[in-house]
């Protein structure tokens, strides 16, 4: 079921990217080619290979449970808050919360993943940005 | 003569302080990422190119670095596949069959100590072949016009999926979505926009960088996550090694199989899709239908540990000539490496060996010089590193997935490409559950735009004649052989399987 929904799915996005591929506007100089063409011969390819997998699905794959989906979709949001909080937060202080964080959702105690965060989090910064001088998000506080 | 006076200028640029430490940390870096399961080779080198670029440094010493590191995870993956029964990255999992067994038997430091050996002369002799077969292959690459260009790359797509996946449409399925991510941008031809949908950061084209470390790195991350998978998979083992000298008459017995597996390995490697992997498992599969007279193999032969980690670092060796001389790279890690070359505006191909001696010659003598630090490191010090196993994934992935933002943030310094970096990194885990290889998805967003220009160059010069392509006898023959390469796996399902030993999971980041 999960390939012929997938299969599905990559049909729609092989149309949509021809669409996308044919409204490219051309350019009154152009060579013999296009820049069309070469999108529309991959848009064939992904729509063709997109059919075989949904006419043709392999065995299902082992999806996790609910709950865990729930906490992949959280991680996300939290990488995605981490992106955003980093220039205004500062990488030590961003970092710290998103490691532990993760740490945090494989199972260290609190203790252990606040500890992991922070020593990340200060262990990068030192590596990275004392010793090897890579200019890191700069908070409030100047780290 | 000349190959070796070539060879001497390459030691003389390779043997400073500077390019000397960086293969040392290479090689050091590698063997914890291959040890570790979680982190493989093209994982491993991908997190790291971002360190390579912060550190300002050149071409040759990048890859030094780089190089050190595939070189390195190639040795390192058999630490726990030996001690723990599971393979520390993909291309070791054969050396688990009869590596845990003479573990078990108590002869775990012969058996790390053998496929050290091992390792090191498939590693050897395959970097001896890569200077003698990559010349050769640029002779050949200098006859190529943009027609047998498209063929070729043509070629490695279509038979990187026919080795590497279970399911050709999956695999077309993922190079077609590589070329297209690669068609995002500015057209370079007529200037016009394509597929940016107004979004300015989208004009020059995604970062294939950040494609990269989302696929191969952050992926992982999130598989972690799924699992709740967080102790270390060697709490609660007892990590006995024992003596670490194998005894003469075990080395005096699997040399023959060390020497043909090699042989084996970098053939596997030199083929296009193939990579490490299959080095591995050829070499085994070989060897046990040659010498495995008494059935021995699979309950801790010797030979079966010296095949498989002879024939995956020789695959290792293998699987950079193609990238070097053609400029198109034959495994994930490959790709990996591509992309950095790219990064550092330099193409790999035929004139590579013209233009830029210099890295070329530089690389192969650090790879030399990578392989006997590996040696001593992987012996003597192998205390060292399986004492590393013990680190729970609940703190390394953290890392993994922090130290992934900063070298991405560090290179472009916005949070939208970190947005798409995470788009990437959830892409990658849907796709790795379903099954689909991300390879071909790489060696697409790479590859694209050289591809596609290489197409419009041909048929510009031919006056719109699409036939060109198929115009000279190279050409055909390169189309005969992808198409050969496409089909015949179709033919052949069934009747040859990979072990199915942890494919779920990892079967998609195959190198």
């Amino acid at each position: 079921m999960s390939d012929r929904i997938f299969g599905i799915f990559g049909v729609l996005l092989s149309i949509g990217f021809a669409l996308a591929a044919l409204a490219i506007e051309e350019s009154f100089l152009s060579d013999a080619v296009g820049p069309k063409a070469f999108p529309l011969i991959i848009a064939a390819i992904l729509g063709l290979s997109s059919l075989v997998i949904a006419l043709r699905p392999d065995a299902e794959p082992h999806w996790p449970a609910l709950g865990r989906l729930v906490e992949i979709g959280a991680a996300v949001v939290v990488m995605i808050l981490y992106a955003q909080l980093l220039p205004v937060a500062g990488f030590v202080i961003a970092t710290a919360l998103a490691a532990s964080y993760l740490s945090w959702r494989l199972g260290s105690s609190v203790l252990a993943s606040v500890l992991t965060g922070v020593g990340t989090s200060l262990g990068i910064y030192s590596v990275f940005h004392l010793v090897l001088g890579l200019s890191l998000a700069r908070g409030p506080l100047g780290f | 003569m000349e190959i070796l006076s070539q060879l001497g200028d390459g030691f003389a640029i390779a043997l400073t302080w500077q390019n000397l430490g960086l293969a040392l940390l290479g090689c050091f870096l590698g063997t914890i990422m291959g040890a570790l399961p979680g982190l493989g080779p093209s994982n491993g080198v991908a997190i790291l190119i971002p360190l390579a670029f912060t550190m300002g440094l050149g071409a040759t010493p990048a890859l030094i670095l780089l190089t050190s590191v595939y070189y390195g995870a190639m040795y390192g993956g058999r630490i726990s596949s030996i001690l723990l029964n599971i393979p520390g990255d993909e291309p070791a999992m054969m050396t688990c069959l009869d590596g845990h067994p003479m573990a078990k038997k108590g002869m775990a430091g012969e058996a790390l100590s053998l496929s050290g050996i091992a390792s090191f002369v498939g590693a050897f002799l395959a970097t001896w072949g890569l200077i003698i077969l990559a010349p050769q292959l640029v002779k050949i690459a200098l006859l190529f016009g943009p027609a047998e260009y498209f063929a070729l790359f043509a070629l490695a797509f279509m038979t990187l999926g026919g080795v590497s996946s279970t399911n050709q449409a999956k695999s077309a399925f993922a190079a077609a979505l590589g070329l297209g991510l690669a068609m995002i941008g500015v057209d370079t031809q007529t200037g016009v926009p394509r597929f940016t949908f107004g979004e300015v950061h989208l004009y020059d084209g995604l970062d294939f960088l950040v494609a990269i470390v989302g696929l191969f790195a952050l992926s992982e991350v999130f598989i972690f996550l799924e699992e709740r998978h967080g102790s270390s998979d060697a709490a609660g083992h007892k990590l006995k090694i024992g003596r670490l000298t194998p005894p003469l008459k075990m080395i005096k017995e699997s040399t023959p199989t060390m020497l043909r597996t090699s042989v084996l390995g970098f053939l596997a490697g030199v083929l296009p899709g193939a990579g490490a992997s299959l080095g591995s498992f050829i070499s085994y599969s070989m060897e046990k239908r040659l010498v495995d007279k008494d059935g021995t193999f699979g309950t801790g032969d010797p030979r079966g540990v010296a095949a498989p980690e002879a024939g995956n670092n020789a695959a290792a060796g293998g699987a950079l000539v193609p990238m070097l001389a053609l400029g198109v790279p034959g495994s994930g890690t490959t790709a990996v490496l591509l992309a950095v070359l790219l990064s550092l505006n330099i193409t790999p191909g035929p004139l590579l060996f013209t233009n830029n001696p210099d890295v070329v010659w530089g690389l192969i003598a650090a790879l030399f010089i990578a392989n006997f630090m590996l040696l001593a490191m992987n012996i003597p010090m192998v205390g060292l590193f399986t004492r590393l196993l013990l680190i729970p994934p609940r703190i390394l992935m953290p890392i993994v997935a922090m130290v992934s933002f900063v070298g991405i943030y560090g290179i472009s310094g916005s949070s939208f490409d970190l947005l798409v970096m995470i788009g990437f990194g959830v892409m990658g885990w849907v796709l790795r559950k379903l099954d689909v290889p991300l390879v071909p998805i790489i060696l697409g967003t790479l590859l694209g735009n050289s591809m596609e220009n290489n197409l419009r160059r041909a048929i510009t010069i031919d006056n719109g004649n699409w036939w060109t392509l198929i115009d000279s006898p190279l050409a055909i023959g390169l189309w005969m052989v992808a198409i050969f390469g496409f089909v015949l796996p179709i033919i052949l399902a069934g009747r040859i399987k990979m072990p199915s030993l942890r494919r779920d999971e990892e079967g998609s980041l195959r190198d």
